[in-house]
């Protein structure tokens, strides 16, 4: 629990992109992902020209390509769902590789996967490059109501606790000749989780406590008004993989 | 829960559609804060956060579903309504959902008002409504509430999962003809399973914490609170 509190998908750098304030980030995550979506799926070049956007994001914030591809495989359920559209699908059939496909559900997968990878790709750029404690204050800078930020906070800091209640609980049944091997691991674990919970919200009140005889008044100290917060300028530079991606959508909706 | 119903990718549902719930999520939601602020005190700070927290690492855990590559995870709807009430339960599931897509892109950004819909504001309206019926009719024993948390678990996660077939029936990006049907079908059938897993797991969550500290259950804490913690809870 000591450890600081950066997540697993948070790569240590200093790159260009990590020095970005968290907000600016946020934004041009978000109105990226929009414009994705926003556009017609027949425009397959457009696909190509918002891969080499986050390629060169990826690049400026040097997070490598395989780091990237690895951990996309969090998609992998709907690209199974996208394989099965072909053959499900309505509508005009193709021949393809002797198979009778759907146009319709070819044009569905490839909707499906292009969006949805570009999507991955671009939340795991935002957050190999941001801690999640940036991510808050990001989140509390673009006037994220307080409740949803406190709830934000509190969550991040208990999964901690709850991971090392958990490791704890685990040890103790083991030590207690307790062998759990594969699955039947779940076993203990599933007559356990009642008393997990307990365990890890007692601890977790102590920390609350802790916190507000700390003076902890519902927000993070020096969050707000907050020392970094976003200029200008560096809202330019982050506004400017959103505006080529709006760029490329406005062009692929005249086109189409 | 499932990757499909409840973390919808992008480019599953159409932008208008997606658009449209998105704005009916953060109608809901805004409501959601209003009343929630009068809810959050020092109790529920820690237990709104640790709710979330214990929902974040559960969601996690994705059981396979072996027909048409789908795969679902449990929602928590039914025990954060359970333990933080449904204003600030919704809350909690949004934040959930809201982080895991920033961070680990699951579930895509232009879809949150989607799942926000189905997981936080459906499953959790209708575990709190199930709740409150419940609790008013069965007898206020350990029995009683366990029923009552299974119920309301399991029901939920079953009517979000409907509502992934909504939206789909509305706006799904490819057009399945008459599969729709198999669709509903399918995804009633998974989510009956990982209901009846949920229903136990908040089950068994929700006893265990009414026993030990019947306070901290917010559907226990506003009718008759007194009453409820002499047989429900017992001695601290």
């Amino acid at each position: 629990m000591g450890a600081g509190h950066a997540h697993v998908l948070y790569r240590e750098s200093d790159s260009p992109v990590h020095r970005l304030p968290p907000e600016v980030k946020i934004v041009a995550m978000v109105a990226f992902t929009v414009a994705v979506v926003a556009t017609a799926r027949e425009a397959l070049w457009a696909f190509g020209a918002y891969a080499l956007l986050v390629a060169v994001v990826a690049g400026l914030a040097r997070v490598s390509a395989r780091w990237l591809l690895v951990r996309s495989t969090i998609e992998l359920p709907f690209v199974l769902f996208a394989f099965a559209l072909p053959f499900l699908g309505a509508g005009e059939r193709v021949d393809l590789l002797g198979l009778s496909l759907s146009a319709e559900g070819l044009y569905g997968a490839w909707n499906i996967l292009a969006k949805g990878t570009l999507g991955v790709w671009a939340s795991l750029l935002l957050a190999a490059t941001t801690t999640t404690r940036d991510l808050i204050v990001g989140l509390d800078r673009l006037r994220c109501p307080q409740i949803l930020t406190q709830i934000a906070i509190f969550m991040l800091r208990y999964l901690d606790v709850l991971v090392g209640e958990a490791r704890r609980m685990r040890i103790a049944r083991l030590s207690r000749g307790d062998d759990p091997r594969f699955l039947w691991q779940l076993r203990g674990f599933a007559a356990g989780v009642g008393s997990l919970f307990l365990r890890a919200f007692e601890r977790g009140e102590r920390v609350y406590l802790a916190m507000l005889s700390r003076g902890y008044t519902g927000r993070m100290p020096a969050v707000w008004p907050g020392a970094g917060a976003a200029t200008a300028g560096q809202w330019l530079v982050g506004a400017t993989v959103p505006v080529l991606a709006g760029a490329v959508a406005a062009t692929a909706a005249v086109l189409t | 829960m499932e990757t499909l119903a409840m973390h919808i990718s992008n480019g599953i549902i159409n932008g208008p559609v997606a658009a449209a719930f998105g704005v009916i999520a953060l109608a809901a939601l805004t409501v959601c804060v209003r009343r929630g602020r009068l809810d959050l005190d020092d109790r529920l700070a820690p237990m709104a956060g640790l709710v979330a927290a214990f929902i974040f690492a559960v969601q996690m855990l994705n059981f396979p579903i072996f027909t048409a590559g789908v795969s679902g995870h449990l929602l928590g709807g039914a025990l954060a309504a359970m333990l933080v009430g449904p204003w600030v339960g919704a809350l909690c599931i949004a934040v959930v959902l809201v982080v895991q897509a920033l961070v680990f892109g699951d579930g895509g950004v232009a879809m949150l008002g989607l799942s926000i819909t189905n997981m936080a504001v459906i499953a959790v309206a209708v575990a709190y409504l199930l709740i409150a019926l419940l609790l008013r009719v069965l007898p206020r024993t350990t029995t009683g509430l366990a029923v009552t948390a299974f119920v309301a678990a399991s029901v939920s996660v079953v009517v979000a999962a409907m509502g992934f077939v909504v939206q789909y029936w509305l706006g799904g990006t490819a057009d399945l003809g008459g599969n729709l049907a198999g669709l509903a079908g399918t995804m009633a059938a998974s989510h009956l399973f990982i209901g009846i897993g949920e229903g136990l797991i908040t089950a068994t969550t929700v006893v265990t914490v009414a026993k030990v500290r019947p306070d901290l259950v917010y559907a226990l804490r506003k009718p008759a609170a007194s009453a409820t913690i002499a047989t429900v809870g017992g001695v601290r």
